[in-house]
């Protein structure tokens, strides 16, 4: 065993690059492809700034993801704490002296960008827990430490989060732990037993929330209680993919989007003007991306012999998955509209970051999947 | 392949196998929750796909319906109304270009300056500036605010001038309503206005076309012919954004103008009417007696219509409401009033036609007669001594009149007078507005009274006095189907393409003459209309002609003979000779003490004065023409009335030959 690992240490650049996922690059580069071009298409045709500026986040972070990857999985092993740590430190400061955009506080300025730190969290939840679980006995995880230190550590992030505030963020950090945590092996009674407890507390949730959340809430479960405020978005939204039909409206043709109708079309409903563009079609073209995508984040993890490389591969590949379903669901109208991007689609520095990153330490899982940490 | 050894491991958990390495255990736990949650986001992916599947596909047609409805909109241009030609096919409702300006709010920057320097530049009062405000208001930004329907040419140019200054404000070439002959036409054409609720409430066709602003017709003909004059709208349809922004126009539709309709009406005759009876109350029409086209009709006081055009002003509208001689009613149709004297020739005929008397009946006139305890009067207080019944038409002689309708009764009277036209609508359902009177009867009394007939109300009703109320248009009618001979015709003011030849209709009234009598028999009538329909049957309305023309050689009498009430207004010249008959029917009970001081009509107070009423047809020799002149409160007829019929004979004359050039263009059978 020890003899594999320091093996493993010894690979040459051309062993590295070698052995790259190049399934996990191709869908990168596609789904990278194609936000840009439905970007372009929601600067209505014209090269503008969001088209502009996710080109270059797109290509400066690819290639950071590239580099990434040569790192070993020791280094993010290793770092995950620290990481983690500056993740919290960053949310704290974005609490305290973040920049305040559209009544929420939740950026922080970097001088060379502005950083959203809960985006960060969203991966830096799932690195910690992969560390934290990766020496754990299995009979050892559900025990009462350490589920009392695993929930500070996923409490802790989702509060300042909340306190932003930024409900669906703090809601997709959340599901990222507790899959984590599932994964983990932590026993499924306390599961259950949460779900039940959250269930009970659901209506002192909500007498918490914001005004407009209730009415975001509300509306969901009857869009035309107020088709043109609180329900006009899900409404536009729907019209928008139903009308594109089977093969779509064509490129730069989504009169829903060009016309305004559809808004936020930039970010969270970036899946909405693609789907009216492309139709059907499209709209299962880039689900199949998507899978193939998840399924091959899963499979690197398979073949981890590293707990932490492992853990961390199931659980990033399954909260891809969670924040691609709850934004489609949203969009068509299937969940309430919470902020949540479309990873790598939706225009937003911080998000395609955390994904990129997220995506460099897969790479290096397959890089070192024969590697076993101590 | 990791896939098997996950479902391995799966079957070893479930097995409960819990022994060996912490290790192992591990790494089977993580592999075994990672396949159900595989499976789970199997599950999601397929429930978005179906979602998918549901939006886009099953659908789908809503959707881009409702994806059209977003960004498409609609703008529709008022239809151009349908024109009103005289027979002469002179525009008589037309539609003439307006300076207006429009605005549109929403591509407005600053909506108040551009509000204020309009002000200024038209300008525009604080009161009118308010009112467009309100309006603003009311609309939606991006439908076009009227600032103003009519500008002057002046302000038009004005306008132009500072248009730099006024962004925003557009100077638009419209159409809009205009009556060339103003006053002339008023109460044949009605008038338009803006559409009220009720308008929209009340007719489908207008509710479909509305667009703000849109004008339709408020009474008369412009009110009948609605559905036919307004024709379609144009639509300008444009992709909008979620602004309501027009981006850009899409398609455009043009819209088509109504139809056009001819009316019988001389243009010519219909002024030298309004000319005759300026500053007096009253109506006119004439008639042609065969194929029954109206060649004038007329009612006075009236007014301007182009008034109503743009939102009348208080003032004229009080001016117009207020007025005692009733300017918004049609009198020729809707009026009501006792025909006097003129029915005289339609009594007589009755009592010939029914064998009560003849001609050789003499009466004594003493200028009064004592009947049921009562003082009947004869308009000539001095008696006429004793008449024949020519010379009681000639003279008017109402003792005659009482005398004979005595004999005759009123029932019978009523049989003749109604076949006549008297007591019915002239047109069907032309005129919302048009009344029918009334030609009483012992039956009509009973049902509608309660009480029995009075045989003194016989002997008034034979002087037209009474219960019986006509329009000037039925006596004109009455006057034309005794002048053509008896027959029955078809009045219309609607010029029609399939216009029988004269020679037809003359032909058609000789075959009726040589047939069974046939009024009687209205069942077998009514088969005929419907085995022929649109057939125009001209019916004879007596048993002998023989009576029908000794009353026509009586009327020519009276209007040509020494002694005839008309005589003063007779022309010699054989080519406008006509027949005429007077008629002064009181509008008050006279009593005794008026009686003994027989006032001039000056002297009387205007709402006491008698009406003036004359009949006439012409020319005699061979007849075409019938008319009717009515002067309400004008005093007695040959004074007031007589005059103003030999004016207008002349001129109706004068006319016949262009008016025949016409009407032969138009024949379908010769």
């Amino acid at each position: 065993m020890f003899q594999q690992s320091s093996y493993s240490e010894q690979l040459t650049f051309f062993q590295k690059l070698k052995s790259f996922d190049f399934v996990l690059i191709i869908c990168v580069l596609t789904l990278g492809l194609v936000s840009n071009l439905s970007m372009f298409s929601t600067d209505g045709g014209e090269f503008l700034y969001h088209t502009k500026s996710h080109l270059i986040r797109f290509v400066v972070f690819f290639i950071l993801m590239v580099f990434l990857s040569f790192f070993n999985l020791r280094f993010w092993h290793s770092t995950a704490y620290l990481f983690y740590i500056i993740v919290l430190g960053f949310l704290i400061w974005a609490s305290l002296y973040g920049i305040t955009a559209s009544g929420s506080q939740r950026w922080i300025n970097l001088y060379f960008i502005n950083l959203q730190p809960s985006e960060l969290m969203k991966i830096s939840i799932i690195v910690c827990f992969a560390r934290f679980f990766h020496r754990e006995q299995i009979t050892n995880v559900s025990s009462l430490k350490n589920i009392i230190i695993s929930l500070a550590i996923l409490v802790m992030p989702i509060v300042l989060v909340v306190s932003q505030p930024d409900l669906g963020t703090s809601i997709l950090i959340a599901a990222s732990g507790l899959i984590v945590l599932w994964l983990a092996g932590l026993n499924v009674r306390y599961f259950v037993y949460s779900g039940l407890t959250l269930l009970v507390s659901f209506p002192f949730v909500i007498s918490f929330l914001k005004p407009y959340q209730k009415l975001r809430i509300l509306s969901f479960f009857n869009p035309d209680r107020d088709p043109l405020g609180a329900g006009y978005q899900i409404i536009q939204s729907k019209i928008a993919v139903g009308s594109g039909g089977f093969s779509g409206k064509g490129y730069l043709q989504g009169t829903q989007s060009y016309l305004e109708f559809l808004p936020e079309k930039h970010t969270d409903f970036i899946f909405t003007l693609f789907s009216e563009e492309h139709g059907f079609i499209g709209s299962v073209f880039l689900l199949v991306i998507y899978a193939i995508l998840i399924f091959r984040i899963i499979k690197i993890g398979s073949i981890s012999r590293s707990y932490f490389g492992r853990l961390f591969c199931y659980g990033f590949g399954s909260a891809i998955f969670i924040y691609i379903a709850v934004n489609m669901c949203m969009v068509l109208g299937l969940l309430p509209i919470v902020g949540s991007p479309l990873p790598i689609m939706s225009y937003g520095g911080s998000s395609m970051l955390a994904t990129m990153i997220g995506l460099s330490i897969v790479m290096s899982t397959k890089i070192y999947h024969k590697q076993i940490i101590n | 392949m990791e896939f098997s050894i996950i479902i391995k491991n799966l079957f070893l958990e479930l097995k409960m196998f819990s022994g060996g390495d912490s290790n192992v255990r591990k790494f089977n736990t993580i592999n075994r929750r990672v396949f159900i949650l595989s499976i789970a986001k199997g599950v999601v992916f397929t429930g978005i796909l179906a979602r998918l599947f549901t939006l886009q596909i099953s659908d789908n047609k809503k959707y881009l319906t409702l994806s059209d409805k977003n960004r498409l909109r609609e703008w529709r241009l008022p239809p151009v109304r349908g024109e009103f030609k005289d027979y002469f096919n002179n525009t008589i409702a037309g539609n003439t270009e307006v300076y207006q300006l429009h605005v549109i709010p929403e591509q407005v920057e600053n909506f108040k300056n551009l509000m204020v320097r309009l002000k200024n530049i038209l300008p525009l009062t604080d009161k009118e500036f308010s009112k467009i405000i309100k309006r603003k208001n009311q609309q939606k930004p991006w439908e076009t605010l009227i600032i103003s329907e009519n500008l002057t040419w002046d302000q038009f140019s004005k306008v132009n001038f500072y248009l730099h200054e006024l962004s925003g404000a557009k100077p638009v070439l419209s159409v809009a309503r205009s009556y060339p002959f103003k006053d002339n036409y008023t109460h044949v054409l009605g008038y338009v206005a803006q559409a009220s609720e009720n308008d929209l409430l009340n007719n489908e066709n207008i509710k479909n076309k509305h667009v703000p602003g849109l004008r339709v017709g408020k009474t008369g003909l412009e009110k009948s012919f609605e559905n036919d004059l307004i024709g379609s709208n144009g639509v300008q349809r444009y992709e909008v954004n979620a602004f309501g922004k027009r981006i850009k126009q899409v398609n455009f539709q043009k819209g088509n103008k109504g139809k056009e309709i001819r009316l019988t009406l001389d243009t010519e005759v219909q002024k030298l009417c309004n000319e005759l009876l300026a500053n007096k109350a009253g109506s006119i029409s004439v008639m042609d007696i065969y194929t029954g086209d109206i060649v004038a009709m007329h009612s006075s006081p009236s007014f301007d219509p182009n008034l109503f055009l743009y939102g009348i002003s208080y003032k004229d509208w009080d001016d117009i409401k207020n007025n005692p001689d009733k300017p918004l009613i049609n009198k020729t149709i809707s009026g009501l009033y006792s025909p006097g004297s003129t029915i005289k020739p339609v009594v007589a005929l009755s009592a010939l036609e029914n064998n009560v008397i003849s001609p050789n009946f003499k009466v004594r006139c003493t200028g009064k007669m004592e009947m049921y305890g009562q003082t009947y009067h004869c308009w000539k207080k001095k008696g006429h001594g004793v008449v024949d019944l020519r010379g009681a038409i000639v003279q008017s002689c109402d003792t005659y009149f009482y005398e004979m309708s005595r004999r005759l009764g009123v029932d019978r009277l009523k049989v003749t007078a109604s076949r006549f036209g008297l007591g019915n609508k002239v047109f069907k359902n032309l005129y919302k507005e048009e009344k029918g009177g009334l030609f009483p009867s012992t039956s009509w009394k009973k049902s509608n009274l309660g009480q029995g007939w009075v045989l003194g109300e016989t002997l008034i009703t034979g002087i037209g006095q009474g219960y019986v109320q006509t329009t000037p248009l039925q006596l004109c009618l009455m006057t034309a189907q005794l002048a053509n001979g008896g027959f029955k015709i078809y009045p219309s003011l609607i010029s029609n393409n399939k216009q029988e030849s004269l020679e037809k209709i003359k032909y058609k009234m000789q075959q009726n003459l040589l047939a069974e009598e046939k009024y009687d028999s209205s069942i077998i009538r009514t088969a005929e209309e419907f085995f022929k329909p649109g057939e125009k049957e001209y019916t004879k309305l007596f048993r002998n002609q023989e009576n029908v023309k000794f009353v026509l050689e009586a009327m020519f009498a009276s209007t040509n003979q020494w002694n005839g009430t008309s005589y003063k207004s007779r022309i010699e010249d054989p080519k406008y000779q006509f027949a005429g008959k007077t008629g002064t029917a009181q509008v008050k009970k006279i009593t005794e003490e008026q009686r003994e001081l027989d006032l001039e009509t000056s002297q009387i107070p205007y709402d006491d004065r008698d009406h003036a009423w004359f009949v006439a047809f012409g020319p005699y020799k061979n007849p075409r023409y019938a008319l009717s002149v009515f002067v309400e409160h004008g005093g007695s007829g040959s004074k007031a009335a007589a005059p103003l019929a030999k004016k207008v004979i002349k001129k109706v004359i004068d006319r016949h030959e262009e008016r025949e050039k016409i009407r032969r263009r138009g024949l379908v059978d010769i």
